[in-house]
């Protein structure tokens, strides 16, 4: 093992046994993984409630600090201090247990994100794959707080939410198969680099719009708010919870949405690519900004679309998402091949130029519009057919009430 | 390979501890639930030991697969079931248990230490020197040299299952 990133600079403020300066780097590696996301979170709670305040008219937390700031830090104060209530009759180490996995689960992801050039947790060959993997993590948490409360809604709940959760899985992986299929690679710093000549925005709108879909889905926010249900459930899975292990649920699920913002801006839109993103600092503000967009418009989209049924939810991903996804990594596979078969499109997009991927961004593009419209004009034919059924079936009833 | 590093070794056993322990858990617990958690935990650990033989998409796969899918698919059957997640009876047939336990037990010792027991000069270097990666394992499994025919194989079985899945739960509905 070489010495590098942090462990040099462990050496260089004098620790000079090997060992030592290697697990010191990697300590303040994990902590900082791990540490950051915990502060941001607290960030992430006043930025969405100002958001949701203003898309709602309204002003919003303003009382405590300069413009409400300190919000949540009063607010995280009144949860530390409450009263840590674990259920007579719940299993105590299960419930206590599944805050915590819930939290981690997300903040794992963070361990493959490159935040800048040269600063990644660790560079996996299977970054995508470890995605998908530590987000399943999160469904455990969720079943088993529901299960271990010991309570009939936060059992509903959990089922519920785990219903929702599986089925959103599968195109949120097919969704994420393109990127890794354009890259050549499931490591995040090479789908990184593979968009340094044009981002997979344009070679895979489709993919992007299915992955932003899902992984709303997969926080569990609305429009697919289950899990929290409070006209039907009283709360969902986390009723029995309270003070701190509350706020765990609640930050992971902050940060998830934030998380899915990043991996959008990593997967889709260059991550830290950008204009002198050489320099550290600059590469992470450039993911910063990408990943805050992709956020705002997840908040946005929170705010302002009405709350499905689970029958509707499910529907929606089975007979839509679901084929649209499937379809979509097919046709991508084959066009891409074709591409690389007829030497349109190069092998390895990181060492192309600009003029050497815009005819595959512009076929890919064409491809993903024709796409769209075949969908688009399917819908529209489905929802005519529909029309027409019902107003031949309120003929029948208007006729039938004249003949009485 | 003698000189695995310190390290190396504790992760093995820091991760051979937590698949025994969770299979041990497995075995013992009488609370179905807790049960299926512990199962995930032994999982866990396998994973881990699939990192340390330089096998990350085996351990991605197997935290995907068996914790992300087939061990949720087991709480929910579980949940479904509350009167079962408390086992009252004892299954008392010790002795037999027993012995095929310690049987079972002393055919994988022998399986597994008897080829590696004493300094065996053919374990001293890998099998193999290609380092195998992702990309190998993924062109292997559609390569014509390769095993295409296997995984092609396997694909059907699993949609031919699936499906038969989906007609058996289906109810005989007029709707089809």
């Amino acid at each position: 093992m070489e010495c590098v990133g942090l462990c040099e600079f462990v050496t260089s403020l004098g620790v000079s046994d090997m060992g030592l300066a290697l697990f010191l780097g990697y300590l303040i590696g994990v902590l900082l993984v791990s540490g950051v996301p915990l502060v941001t979170v607290i960030f992430l709670i006043w930025i969405e409630r100002k958001i949701a305040a203003r898309i709602q008219d309204r002003i919003g937390p303003n009382r405590v600090g300069p413009f409400g700031l300190l919000q949540t830090v009063a607010d995280l104060l009144k949860l530390l201090a409450k009263e840590d209530i674990t259920p007579a009759a719940a299993d105590r180490l299960l419930y206590n247990a599944a805050p915590i996995v819930s939290f981690a689960s997300v903040v794992l992801i963070w361990a493959v994100i490159p935040i800048a050039p040269g600063f990644v947790g660790v560079d996996l060959d299977i970054g995508a794959l470890y995605f998908v993997a530590v987000a399943s993590l999160g469904t455990l948490a969720i079943m088993t707080a529901g299960w271990a409360s010991n309570n009939k809604y936060a059992l509903l709940g959990a089922f519920r939410v785990v219903a929702l959760l599986v089925s959103y899985e599968i195109p949120l992986v097919f969704a994420l198969v393109i990127p890794v299929m354009l890259a050549g690679s499931m490591s995040m710093v090479d789908i990184i680099n593979a968009q340094s000549h044009m981002w997979f925005i344009f070679m895979a709108p489709v993919a992007m719009l299915m992955f932003a879909i899902s992984s709303q889905a997969e926080t569990g926010r609305a429009p697919f708010d289950l899990i929290e249900a409070e006209s039907e459930l009283i709360a969902g899975f986390n009723i029995e919870y309270s003070g701190m292990k509350f706020g765990m649920f609640f930050a992971a699920e902050f940060l998830h949405v934030f998380t899915n913002g990043i991996l959008i801006a990593v997967l889709f839109m260059g991550g830290y690519l950008g204009l002198f993103y050489q320099f550290p600092l600059l590469g992470f503000l450039w993911l910063g900004l990408k990943g805050g967009l992709v956020y705002f418009v997840f908040l946005w989209v929170r705010n302002t679309v009405p709350r499905m049924r689970i029958d509707q939810v499910m529907r929606f991903n089975w007979f839509f998402l679901v084929p649209v996804s499937i379809l979509n990594v097919i046709l991508t596979a084959l066009v891409l091949k074709l591409l690389q078969v007829w030497g349109i499109a190069p092998v390895n997009l990181a060492e192309s130029s600009l003029l050497g991927v815009l005819p595959m961004t512009v076929i890919l593009l064409l491809k993903d519009i024709l796409m769209i419209l075949f969908i688009l004009g399917r819908i529209s034919q489905e929802g005519r057919r529909a029309r027409l059924d019902a107003e031949r079936a309120h003929e029948q009833l208007l006729t039938a009430a004249a003949g009485d | 390979m003698a000189d695995v590093s310190f390290s190396i070794a504790l992760a093995f056993v820091i991760f051979s501890v937590i698949s025994l322990g969770g299979a041990l858990g497995v075995a013992l617990n009488r609370n179905l639930f807790r049960g299926t958690i512990w199962l995930m935990v032994s999982l866990f650990g396998a994973a881990g030991l699939y990192v340390l033989l330089s096998a990350p998409f085996l351990a991605a796969v197997q935290i995907l697969v068996y914790i992300g899918a087939i061990a949720i698919l087991f709480t929910f059957a579980v949940m479904l079931t509350r009167s079962l997640t408390q086992v009252r009876e004892r299954f008392t047939r010790v002795w037999a248990n027993l012995v095929v336990a310690v049987l079972l037990f002393v055919l994988l010792i022998i399986g597994i230490i008897w080829p590696v027991w004493g300094s065996n000069p053919d374990l001293a270097q890998p099998v193999s020197d290609v380092v195998v990666s992702t990309t190998d394992l993924g062109v292997a499994l559609v390569d014509r040299n390769g095993f295409v025919l296997p995984f092609e194989v396997a694909s059907l079985l699993l949609t031919a299952a699936m499906i038969g899945a989906i007609v058996i739960a289906r109810e005989a509905d007029d709707e089809v």
